[in-house]
């Protein structure tokens, strides 16, 4: 009861550099990427400084979700643009990402001056197997949300083999993918017309 | 002219980029290694890991990083690395602000349109193909080496890989340890025999 019933305490009132600094937190501490900072934008933005509502929120996350592009980069789009237009969108955006940009200069500076160092390359040896491992986490994880199913499993065989084997952009495979489900729409449109 | 290239490649990666971060490396390795030959195919492995292990959302990790390497790769000064990452990211960025403007009300009405969930029925699948051929394109002679050349290192990447893959997938460890232990256990492993 008292934690829930947050639409009659008054919101903090908007600025665009405590926008800015809130987003800046959140991409600044969070290592792992856009899953990981749902809770603490949620947190943030609608428990503490109560600028969206529980289901504003919930909205803004799953147009993130299904636009194309970074997903955290998408939601800090998207809340800033609700919250205040394109300025807030800008100051939410840079918020995000700029702790991304000035860590990752700080290492490839930082890196340049050790190419070639023996310790640091026999490290990267040891690591570049297990990031191909990483990179297959996602695919058993994603396969359950997707409703993988005998009837759609060749989707993601053939996109192998376009992508690996013919080496075919998956730029254009995604294309392929968009105007296959258009025209599946239009198939079982026709379809469910005749009946 | 590589500035122009890298914002026509990093846009074209934002506009197609669905499916969240991981996704979006193989989009980002396909144009990058593949097809721009910007860098090898290492130095992509080393920027994944260290985007994974960094705070922030991997996709601006990466792109930060890709665009910094690719410009210094070409014989610029770090200074032009610079500039070279905040082109990269920004234009990256551009199509999620273009299309958050346009498209997030009319999507937030048509989500649960017909269409709209046709394509993504499709998109869903086609994104685990994705992220499979990016895996499958990292396991090569360049992370793993080869077991005509030195047997011992190529059993022991697959180990590695073996490891990883139970580590990150199987025991849920968090992927950040995962890469700092096979990081440390590459640095004694490479440093008591050196190839």
């Amino acid at each position: 009861m008292l934690t829930d019933s947050h639409e009659d305490i008054a919101p903090v009132p908007f600025s665009y550099w405590k926008a800015f600094v809130t987003f800046f937190k959140i991409g600044f501490f969070t290592i792992g990427g856009g899953a990981v900072m749902i809770p603490i934008i949620e947190r943030d933005v609608v428990d503490r400084l109560h600028w969206l509502t529980r289901e504003e929120f919930l909205d803004l996350m799953v147009v993130s979700q299904s636009a194309p592009g970074v997903f955290a980069a998408n939601f800090a789009i998207a809340i800033g643009y609700k919250l205040a237009g394109k300025k807030g969108s800008l100051a939410c955006a840079l918020g995000t990402v700029l702790p991304s940009i000035l860590i990752i200069l700080a290492i490839a500076l930082f890196f340049q001056q050790f190419r070639g160092n023996r310790v640091v390359e026999n490290v990267f040896r040891g690591i570049r197997p297990a990031v191909a491992a990483l990179i297959m986490g996602p695919i058993f994880k994603l396969s359950k949300s997707a409703g993988i199913t005998w009837k759609t499993v060749w989707i993601p065989i053939v996109a192998v083999l376009l992508i690996s084997l013919l080496g075919i952009s998956p730029v254009w495979v995604i294309a392929a993918g968009i105007a296959g489900g258009i025209c599946r729409y239009f198939v079982e449109k026709k379809k469910g017309g005749a009946e | 002219m590589i500035f122009l290239q890298l914002f026509l490649t990093f846009f074209k990666i934002g506009l197609f980029g669905f499916g969240g971060g991981y996704a979006m490396l193989s989009l980002i390795q396909d144009e990058v290694v593949v097809k721009h030959l910007w860098m090898s195919s290492s130095q992509f492995t080393d920027i994944v890991a260290i985007s994974q292990m960094t705070p922030g959302p991997i996709g601006i990790n990466a792109a930060t990083y890709v665009g910094y390497t690719a410009v210094v790769n070409s014989g610029m000064s770090p200074a032009w690395g610079v500039a070279g990452s905040l082109l990269a990211t920004g234009s990256q960025l551009l199509p999620s602000f273009i299309l958050m403007f346009v498209i997030s009300k009319f999507l937030m009405k048509y989500r649960e349109h017909p269409s709209v969930k046709a394509v993504f029925s499709v998109l869903r699948p086609l994104i685990i193909g994705l992220l499979a051929s990016a895996a499958l394109l990292l396991m090569n002679k360049e992370n793993f080496g080869s077991p005509r050349e030195s047997l011992i290192p190529f059993i022991y990447s697959v180990v590695t890989f073996v490891f990883a893959f139970f580590a990150i997938n199987k025991w849920k460890m968090n992927p950040i340890y995962v890469l700092v232990i096979c990081g440390a256990a590459g640095g004694l492993f490479y440093g008591f025999f050196p190839t």
